[in-house]
């Protein structure tokens, strides 16, 4: 099959189609929704995916409209936007740093909405939403910090990624400090946030994340041509006419808008930012950026990641970050056998 | 990519040999008395301050009064400090020589994330409750992780940056399996939170002589791999070619750093950047020869992490601040330094 098509009007404009691509996306927004569905109907009380169906549709009984509409699906959407987000943002870091393991995880911007979210509840003994702004506050503070330190003459990939393990390191001994500090009672759920958690999700998380999410992504979407064109160097970049600099500036600000977002709804989720682009890359078997299917790859991922958690685990046991954690750990030793027999990194 | 010692360390006006030896001599015994003196304030300095005369009067004329059982006490943290910081910035100079890459450190290689897994394992999941029975985990846990680190940083080829990202990478994923023991377990959280900062307040005499032979062995080690890794320096070829035996070397090497970071690690718990940061001081002023980078970074490490222990007591008086807290926070900037330093084009 032919990937790759130009579709031309007889105006002279021209778009190109990449099928393979649109394929992959369509699939993997297919497999979210599915995915969501089913995760809406599990719990203590059992839905069947037609009764979620016929609810979110607005024919159901009144039970079922309360569970679903006021407790499971805000906590769904949440999941579905976070993995979005988190998805997105890695693809930009990824990209940007020309390096599979330049993930927000590995910069320490997770870190530094926990040193944020760490401080509210260790310090002010804050409640979900001082918390909620504390990580956003860390989350922006750290990336910023990392592009200020990173820069010189521009923002180079490898030292983006070498500042930010050094950022990390001083963040992670903050919150070493902070979770010793802590009572106990604290520290437990001071973890439980570190681990990143969709328990108890509502409405009120939802609409922030939509709005940023709405705002953003349409942006960065319209800068993917420039960042693509970017990864055959920034001197060949320059001569076809894309603003480096200013290109790179704006999608890092988006990434870690998207990220501390994502940290600051659902705690620092490991590894979705750093497997979905990584993943859908090789589904679509296109190099470049990857923006859109890393951005459904990582909803169907966190939406999935949370269903296993429900299931092998009991309701509200243990928390989404685990399962992303554990799956994406052997993820990364996997590919880190693969890159180096491929010579890559 | 980065290679070691820049060149502006390198290019100094280059005195009579002798002369240079003879200042270098006694830069090393100033050290060593600057080391004296940390050791010293260690003692003294803390929740109560002591008197000189009254550490002198506690190390040598132990007579039970109060002051002489807080020397007694402090004794055994500053000499565990000692061994500590001499085995975490031997197995620095060591691990950035072999990989030629200012930026190995043992905590960046994940040695220590390694040791914090095996830890809470043994809590949880066997039932250890006894700071001594951590030890050995912690050890074998360190050792594990360095031998996978070096695998999957590419062993013979490996770079600094695949070597910090591999590191970092199998920190991330012990990290996730850290947080998932401690969110089940209450007991194990409330024993690890303090673990895993790195302290040197739970020494005890037991727990020195335990690891006291490891510390021994990986010293003698490390001093004597000066010479072949000076030779190795120089490129592969041209080692091979002055008669170095590459992998013997590299294999010694590795293990020598492992049994020093891993048997400070089991002591005090995870203590990043004093590897990092000392060998790097020292070779801006000795040059690049690891004869003189490694006696000096086995004794200006101590004097490092004892200052930051020391530091951590003043400023949180009467409580104290972790040692492991106060070297990050010192350390983390000067390792972005560091990085900022180089040129793009090396990086």
């Amino acid at each position: 099959m032919k990937t790759n098509r130009a579709v031309r009007s007889p105006g002279g404009l021209s778009v190109r189609l990449d099928v393979r691509t649109l394929v992959v996306v369509v699939l993997l927004l297919v497999a979210a929704l599915a995915a969501s569905v089913v995760l809406i109907g599990t719990g203590d009380f059992e839905i069947p995916a037609a009764d979620v169906l016929r609810t979110l549709f607005g024919e159901g009984n009144a039970s079922q409209e309360f569970i679903v509409n006021e407790l499971r699906l805000p906590r769904v959407l949440v999941g579905l936007l976070v993995g979005a987000s988190l998805g997105l943002g890695g693809a930009l870091f990824q990209a940007i740093s020309r390096n599979p393991l330049g993930s927000p995880d590995v910069l320490g911007l997770g870190q530094g909405a926990t040193a944020g979210a760490l401080t509210m509840i260790v310090l002010f003994s804050g409640g979900a939403t001082q918390v909620t702004l504390g990580a956003l506050m860390g989350g922006l503070v750290t990336g910023l910090g990392i592009y200020l330190l990173a820069w010189k003459q521009g923002v180079h990939g490898y030292r983006l990624v070498l500042v930010g393990i050094g950022m990390s390191a001083i963040v992670t001994a903050i919150n070493g400090y902070l979770l010793t500090r802590a009572d106990i009672v604290d520290a437990a759920r001071a973890v439980v946030w570190m681990t990143g958690s969709l328990d108890g999700r509502d409405w009120n998380q939802v609409w922030p994340l939509l709005a940023l999410c709405a705002v953003l992504v349409p942006l960065v979407l319209a800068n993917g041509r420039g960042l693509r064109m970017m990864e055959m160097g920034d001197d060949i970049s320059y001569a076809l006419g894309v603003r480096v600099e200013r290109v790179r500036m704006l999608l890092l600000v988006a990434a870690v808008l998207l990220t501390a977002a994502a940290t600051a709804a659902a705690g620092p989720v490991s590894f979705v930012a750093l497997t979905a682009p990584q993943l859908a890359r090789r589904l679509t078997r296109s190099p470049g950026p990857n923006l859109l299917p890393s951005l459904c790859m990582g909803a169907a991922l966190l939406v999935t990641a949370d269903w296993i958690s429900q299931r092998a685990f009991g309701a509200d046991q243990l928390p989404v970050g685990v399962v992303t954690g554990v799956l994406g750990g052997v993820y990364l030793l996997w590919l880190l056998v693969t890159e180096r027999k491929a010579g890559r990194i | 990519m980065l290679v070691d010692s820049p060149p502006e360390q390198r290019a100094e006006t280059a005195p009579a040999p002798p002369k240079r030896r003879a200042i270098r001599a006694v830069g090393l015994l100033v050290s060593v008395a600057v080391l004296v003196v940390v050791a010293l304030a260690s003692i003294a300095i803390g929740a109560k301050d002591l008197a000189l005369d009254q550490v002198w009067h506690g190390l040598f004329h132990d007579s039970g009064t109060f002051g002489d059982v807080v020397v007694g006490e402090r004794l055994s943290r500053t000499v565990l400090g000692l061994l500590a910081g001499a085995a975490l910035g031997l197995s620095g100079a060591v691990l950035q020589a072999l990989t030629r890459n200012p930026l190995a450190d043992p905590g960046l290689l994940g040695i220590n994330a390694g040791a914090s897994a095996a830890v809470v394992t043994a809590i949880t999941f066997l039932g250890v409750t006894s700071l001594t029975g951590y030890v050995w985990f912690a050890f074998l846990g360190a050792a594990a992780v360095g031998a996978l680190v070096w695998f999957l940083g590419g062993s013979r080829g490996a770079t600094p940056v695949r070597l910090a990202l591999a590191g970092t990478a199998i920190s991330a994923a012990l990290f996730g399996y850290l947080q998932a023991v401690m969110i089940m377990d209450d007991a194990a959280l409330g024993r690890m939170r303090f673990w895993t900062v790195g302290s040197l307040s739970s020494a005890t005499d037991e727990i020195i002589w335990e690891v006291l032979p490891f510390f021994v062995v990986g010293s003698v080690l490390a001093l004597a791999l000066a010479r072949p890794l000076n030779a190795m320096e120089m490129g592969d070829d041209t080692a091979k070619a002055l008669g170095a035996n590459l992998n013997r070397t590299r294999a010694l090497s590795m293990l020598a750093a492992t049994v020093l970071c891993g048997a400070a690690t089991a002591a005090c718990g995870p203590i990043v950047f004093v590897g990092l940061m000392v060998p790097h001081v020292v070779r801006s002023f000795t040059g690049p020869d690891l004869r003189w980078i490694l006696p000096y970074a086995a004794i200006l490490s101590p004097v490092l992490l004892l200052g930051a222990d020391v530091l951590g007591r003043i400023v949180a008086r009467p409580a104290e601040l972790q040692v492991g807290i106060v070297t990050a926070v010192l350390g983390g900037p000067v390792f972005i330094y560091l990085v900022r330093r180089r040129r793009t084009a090396q990086l």
